[in-house]
């Protein structure tokens, strides 16, 4: 079966309902259209400059290319991870744990899936490595974030109490383990929520997006089980990435606790 | 050459960090120091060094023997810090003393006028006062051989403050080497021969 391709025409129907949001807006006076309109015209932009770009990858082949694509999408997903927190870490010390944290997480999981389950030829294929990376990194950055601002927030809450462990002759690792496990914790619970809720309560994003390109359901769901796997892999990793390297970050060779690598920042 | 005296229990030279320092203090085993001064002049700055707490300068040995040869967390099981308000990790009292040192808490006590009891629980069940005492018996179990109190008795009605320096004089006669940091002028000339006060990140002879 076929995909029934879209004409710009058909796009430009439906961009009516961002018409009549902004409408909305305007006569209930929510403020909210000038937003609209650029979110909705920045969605557009960019969507339409990134299919430009994966025809362009597609169709060049180069593995380098590739990779470098990929690891501009890491780049971002990592400055997501960072930006989250309250909390942020000196020397940009966020960032390279969140970076460092979802190129591990995908890198382990889309090799895994690339040269066992889905198997293309090359296994680095640009048209399915790029897709992959691209819905990991997505999920992975949001779990890696609730890791991270779960840890940075935890040890400021909890100064105290680790402090109180070291004075007494506790290791670094001793005295950060409950918050280590609580922030791990904290990054796994959307992954079970999600995985509980696929197929009752919501149909995923990918599934129903290859359904409505043709494929067969048995087909599709089989892509959306094999994601959920990959997906809960990812987050496990990263989670205990950035919750490892972020407390690698806060301690010294004297097994301090140093606060002062800290800074607080307001909400973003 | 030899060497008939024993070199101090705590050694302290140049002892030094960004916001207070230089110190230089030797305290002797079975003696205690005391420390006053005002709120924010670095008393509890200089405990935190000693303990290797905070990013420090200088030298400090114990018996003799050079911090650095030691590990950072086995330095502070023997030069062990307690802290004014002290941390607490769990929300029950007894995983704080592990093993052995359960039995020892307990024991310990009745002589802090605390009922073996009140070593079970939840530690936001006690009151302040019963919290100090218990971090006070937390430190004592661990069985440190310099032991660096910030405000140990803050928080004790003059009975149990008069509990806590009695159980504190037996284990300096059995050898502990303790550095005070009290407000109280009473307190630091009933438990210490040697005062200092610290003004503005520098030690004084009182």
């Amino acid at each position: 079966m076929n995909p029934i391709l879209l004409t710009p025409g058909d796009v430009a129907i439906a961009a009516v309902l961002i018409a009549f949001d902004g409408a909305l807006s305007i006569y209930l006076g929510l403020g909210l259209h000038r937003q609209l309109a650029w979110a909705a015209g920045r969605m557009v932009v960019q969507l339409v400059l990134i299919g430009y770009v994966l025809s362009y990858v597609f169709a060049l082949a180069s593995p380098a290319v590739t990779l470098l694509v990929v690891l501009a999408m890491a780049a971002m997903a990592g400055r997501e991870v960072a930006a989250r927190p309250e909390q942020t870490l000196v020397r940009f010390g966020n960032y390279a744990v969140g970076a460092t944290s979802v190129v591990l997480a995908t890198a382990i999981t889309a090799t895994l899936a690339l040269t066992t389950a889905i198997r293309p030829q090359p296994w680095y294929d640009a048209r399915y490595a790029i897709p992959l990376a691209g819905i990991i990194l997505g999920n992975v950055m949001s779990n890696a974030s609730l890791a991270l601002d779960s840890l940075l927030g935890g040890v400021v809450r909890e100064k105290g109490a680790i402090e109180a462990q070291l004075a007494l002759g506790a290791t670094f690792s001793e005295a950060m383990l409950p918050l280590l496990r609580a922030s791990v914790r904290r990054a796994l619970l959307p992954l079970i929520n999600t995985m509980s809720a696929a197929g009752i309560i919501t149909l995923p994003g990918i599934m129903t997006g290859q359904i409505l390109a043709g494929m067969a359901p048995m087909e599709a769901v089989k892509y959306q089980i094999l994601l959920m796997f990959l997906l809960g892999g990812g987050s496990g990793i990263a989670a205990i990435a950035v919750a490892l390297l972020a407390a690698r970050k806060l301690t010294d060779r004297r097994a301090r606790l140093r606060l002062d690598r800290l800074t607080h920042r307001g909400k973003t | 050459m030899t060497d008939a005296a024993a070199p101090p229990r705590l050694a302290l030279s140049g002892l030094r960090s960004r916001l207070a320092g230089p110190f230089d203090l030797d305290v002797m085993a079975a003696s205690c120091v005391a420390i006053s001064g005002p709120s924010g002049s670095g008393k509890s700055l200089f405990l935190r060094m000693i303990a290797d707490l905070d990013p420090n300068e200088g030298r400090a040995a114990l018996d003799g023997r050079a911090r650095e040869s030691f590990s950072a967390p086995a330095w502070r099981r023997l030069v062990l810090y307690s802290a004014a308000e002290p941390g607490w990790w769990n929300e029950n009292v007894e995983p704080h003393f592990p093993g052995p040192m359960l039995g020892a808490a307990r024991a310990l006590a009745p002589t802090l006028g605390l009922t073996a009891g009140q070593v079970g629980g939840a530690v936001n069940r006690l009151s302040t006062g019963e919290r100090q005492r218990l971090a006070l018996i937390r430190a004592l179990v661990r069985k440190p051989s310099v032991l660096l109190l910030d405000e140990p008795t803050g928080a004790l009605d003059p009975e149990a403050t008069a509990r806590a320096e009695a159980l504190l004089r037996e284990r300096l006669a059995a050898g502990l080497a303790i550095i005070i940091v009290t407000h109280s002028a009473e307190q630091a000339e009933r438990m210490a021969a040697r005062r200092f006060v610290m003004q503005a990140g520098r030690l004084s002879p009182a």
